[in-house]
């Protein structure tokens, strides 16, 4: 954090004018960031926590704020899996006293949580400051930043409920952090100096040998893994993302027919992963009206498709009941289009 | 057919794209009517073509095309320029299924269809953090500041405008996500090389060193040794860089790529170029650069971008992409035409320097041959080979192993394994191999 004093200002204002310092070879470029500048956009926070902001909160105040700005995409409990990779879980009361994630090393661990890999505190803090809620980042004050990760420390089991987290008790938090010693910096894909100079890293010694062998290199081919099936076709067609003339050709990997049903399949599956199948069916009513309904109040308007966008991205309410459907502005513009464009050809 | 090379002038059956695959089929079939409405339709615009007879030689040299008889679109018609309307198929592409929201996903460069070193813009692979935005250029800051008063005589900030005029350099490099690969470390899971090394992309950029800005703001090269880069996107990402690498001149602040601004989907108007280190260092969008005397352990240092380890340790601050190579033509999902010659072509690169050799096995690893460099070869550029090839029909396995200027060579999987495990995501520079199975198909396979 750069803590500007009007001394400091006069003292490097004088010494420009006066000594040959390099700034003065590239004169009309560039002019000195205000103390007010440098604070609006220095909210990097340090592991020392160099760059952390006064403030408290409580795990109960968190609770509420994760409800209302995180849960949707994080689950209630951190634990979502749909939208990013889950937040809390995955450790122990073992963990949070060796400092080490048993599960990284056992195996027994289905899926790495954010508690399960970060060794520093302040990365979490630094990271919900700058970016989070994901639609609104850099909405929250530092109060909030505290009480939310207070809610996410007890979610973990680090804190209890009647927790506060404050910029006086982070560094004993600290300490208590599952994976805190799960980090390694000796390695060689750090450029840096290495540790014995004062830096990080081991100098950029490399952890492999390969030798170029030319000759007879070894008696047999040991196939290790080939291409399965599914994940042939998983991709589309081939034979479209590659140039149409030249030595090769993209291998012809669905007929025309199985194209359409891929493209079918992938659009239902679009709208599931876009959260419409939740209310509507391919037939007939759920919530809001079936697709089926849909395309036989629309089919004849020429401008349906555009209608349609327009009213799927504004959210709605009357035309099928009482209950509204909500703008789905998280849908992307395109995704929309190939949702709108597949009920209006008889989803299937 | 296994003569090809000796057959100069050998003529092709109907010329590809001219006839739809149902009309090739009906061709087989005995009904030539389609072939014949299908010439008809290519000519009617001009003069009813003369029908020829195949033996008198190809009908795309004996009977002129329209653009050999007719006048052309006027210059400026497409005022930026676009591809051929026949170039549709090579484009960034998704992996379906690798990550749920757009704007924290990836698309890959089309590597099975680019020639030479440098990635067209348009094709330039796209990482976000929290989705991309045409940020106005001349709204747009960089500000340049310290962790502590002591490590910078003075913040300041900078234009464009004033960025533009201070001395600037143009270089060649490449760039390539951590994560390349990533999603091989276990087991093969993608068909092609646009979906196995398709987070990889080459330009010209042109900007200022960053040790220019540091020096103009007088900093304390003794005790800043480590840089904060900080973009000016929602997640407003962040990465510590080592003094080192920009004390060298090696990393600047670029505006320029492959001639024009930088694409907004690649950071437009001003991003790090971070030579050699992976791409999430080379900070798009760039706002702020901070200098410090500790290392940040930023969200991208410290949760992500960490390789685990089979002790269970995870690496962090991994940031120099190692040795890596990869044939792209032939390559998986694509089917060669015939027996005969080929050209058999790939891209090398090394974060360590610049590439020395390539070499090349047709025999699964058994047997090497060495390809040819083509130039330029640059520090931490890609650099393209060749190596000639005639393909007899029968299976083979293609693999490609890079040699770079300090020694280091491209290990095998199972080198790679030994010492990482299998769950590491990130850092996966093992040796490519490509399948060719006797109907001509190449698909992606692991050789220990």
């Amino acid at each position: 954090m750069f803590r500007f004093s009007k001394t400091i200002l006069v003292l490097a204002l004088a010494s420009a004018a006066t000594a040959a310092v390099a700034f003065e070879n590239y004169q009309g470029v560039g002019r000195p960031a205000t103390t007010a500048e440098v604070k609006a956009w220095d909210i990097d926070v340090r592991p020392d926590f160099k760059g952390l902001p006064k403030g408290s909160g409580s795990v109960d105040r968190g609770n509420e704020l994760f409800e209302e700005k995180c849960a949707s995409c994080h689950g209630s409990f951190g634990e979502s899996n749909e939208v990013f990779t889950p937040l809390a879980g995955g450790t122990t009361k073992d963990d949070v006293k060796n400092g080490r994630v048993r599960g990284l090393s056992s195996g027994e661990l289905p899926q790495r949580t954010t508690f399960t890999k970060v060794a520093t505190i302040s990365t979490v803090f630094d990271y919900i400051q700058r970016a989070m809620p994901w639609t609104a980042p850099k909405s929250l004050k530092p109060d909030d930043v505290f009480a939310i990760l207070a809610y996410l420390l007890n979610l973990q089991e680090i804190v209890p409920a009647d927790f506060v987290l404050s910029d006086k008790n982070i560094a004993d938090v600290q300490k208590l952090l599952p994976n805190r010693n799960g980090m390694t910096t000796e390695h060689g894909m750090w450029p840096g100096a290495p540790a014995k100079k004062g830096g990080i890293g081991n100098g950029g010694k490399p952890d492999t040998a390969n030798k170029a062998c030319m000759k007879n290199c070894k008696p047999e081919v040991l196939i290790g893994s080939t291409l399965p099936e599914y994940a042939r076709t998983a991709h589309g067609e081939l034979a479209d993302q590659n140039r149409s003339f030249g030595p090769v050709r993209g291998t012809r990997t669905l007929g025309p027919e199985a194209a359409k049903k891929a493209a079918d399949a992938g659009t239902l599956e679009l709208a599931t992963k876009s959260g419409c199948m939740a209310c509507h069916g391919m037939k007939s009513k759920i919530v809001g009206p079936g697709y089926s309904e849909v395309l036989a109040r629309y089919k004849d308007q020429t401008d349906a498709e555009s209608r349609l966008i327009a009213k799927v991205k504004a959210g709605g309410q009357g035309v099928w009941g009482s209950i509204p459907m909500p703008p789905n502005t998280h849908v992307k513009d395109e995704d929309l289009k190939t949702l709108v464009q597949w009920i209006l050809n008889g989803s299937k | 057919m296994g003569d090809i090379v000796k057959q100069p002038g050998r003529l092709r059956p109907a010329p590809e794209n001219f006839l739809t695959e149902e009309q090739v089929q009906a061709v087989g079939a005995g009904r030539r009517d389609f072939l014949r409405k299908s010439l008809f339709a290519a000519g009617a615009a001009l003069a009813v073509p003369k029908m020829v007879r195949a033996s008198e030689g190809d009908p795309n040299i004996l009977e002129n095309p329209a653009w050999t008889t007719s006048l052309g679109q006027p210059v400026a018609t497409n005022p930026y320029g676009l591809p051929s309307k026949y170039e549709s198929q090579l484009l960034r592409r998704e992996s379906p299924g690798l990550a749920r929201v757009g704007g924290a996903s990836v698309s890959f460069a089309p590597l099975q269809g680019l020639f030479g070193i440098i990635t067209p813009s348009g094709l330039h692979f796209e990482r976000h953090h929290q989705g991309w935005h045409d940020i106005d250029p001349s709204k747009h800051r960089l500000m340049v500041n310290g962790s502590d008063d002591s490590l910078l005589k003075k913040a300041k900030v900078y234009t464009l405008d004033e960025l533009m005029r201070l001395p600037s350099v143009s270089r060649i490099h490449f760039i390539e996500c951590g994560a390349n690969t990533g999603l091989e470390w276990g087991n093969v899971a993608v068909p092609t090389v646009q979906y196995t090394h398709g987070m990889l992309s080459c330009s010209e950029f042109t900007g200022v060193p960053l040790k220019v800005l540091l020096e103009d703001c007088g900093v304390d090269y003794k005790k800043a040794r480590y840089v904060l880069a900080e973009g000016a996107d929602g997640s407003s990402m962040t990465r510590t860089i080592p003094m080192e690498m920009v004390e060298s001149g090696e990393v600047f602040v670029a505006y320029g790529q492959n001639g024009e601004m930088l694409r907004p989907e690649n950071g437009y108007p001003l991003r790090l170029v971070v030579p050699g280190v992976q791409g999430v260092s080379w900070v798009k969008w760039l706002r702020r650069i901070e200098v410090g005397d500790k290392p940040y352990a930023t969200k991208d240092e410290a949760v992500h971008y960490i390789d685990l380890l089979p002790s269970g340790l995870h690496r962090q601050y991994s940031s120099i992409q190692e040795a890596k190579s990869v044939i792209t033509t032939p390559s998986g999902g694509q089917t060669l035409l015939d027996k005969g010659f080929y050209n058999v072509s790939g891209l090398a690169w090394s974060g360590r320097g610049k590439i020395k050799q390539v070499d090349v096995s047709f025999d699964g690893g058994i047997n090497w041959q060495t390809a040819r460099l083509e130039g330029p070869i640059q520090n931490k550029a890609l650099t393209r080979f060749n190596i000639n090839w005639v393909w007899d029909g029968s299976p083979a396995i293609l693999q490609s192993r890079a040699i770079d200027e300090t020694g280091f060579v491209q290990p095998s999987y199972g080198q790679l394994r030994a010492v990482r495990g299998t769950k590491s995501i990130y850092h996966n520079n093992a040796i490519q191999s490509w399948k060719v199975i006797e109907s001509g198909e190449v698909s992606n396979v692991q050789v220990l």
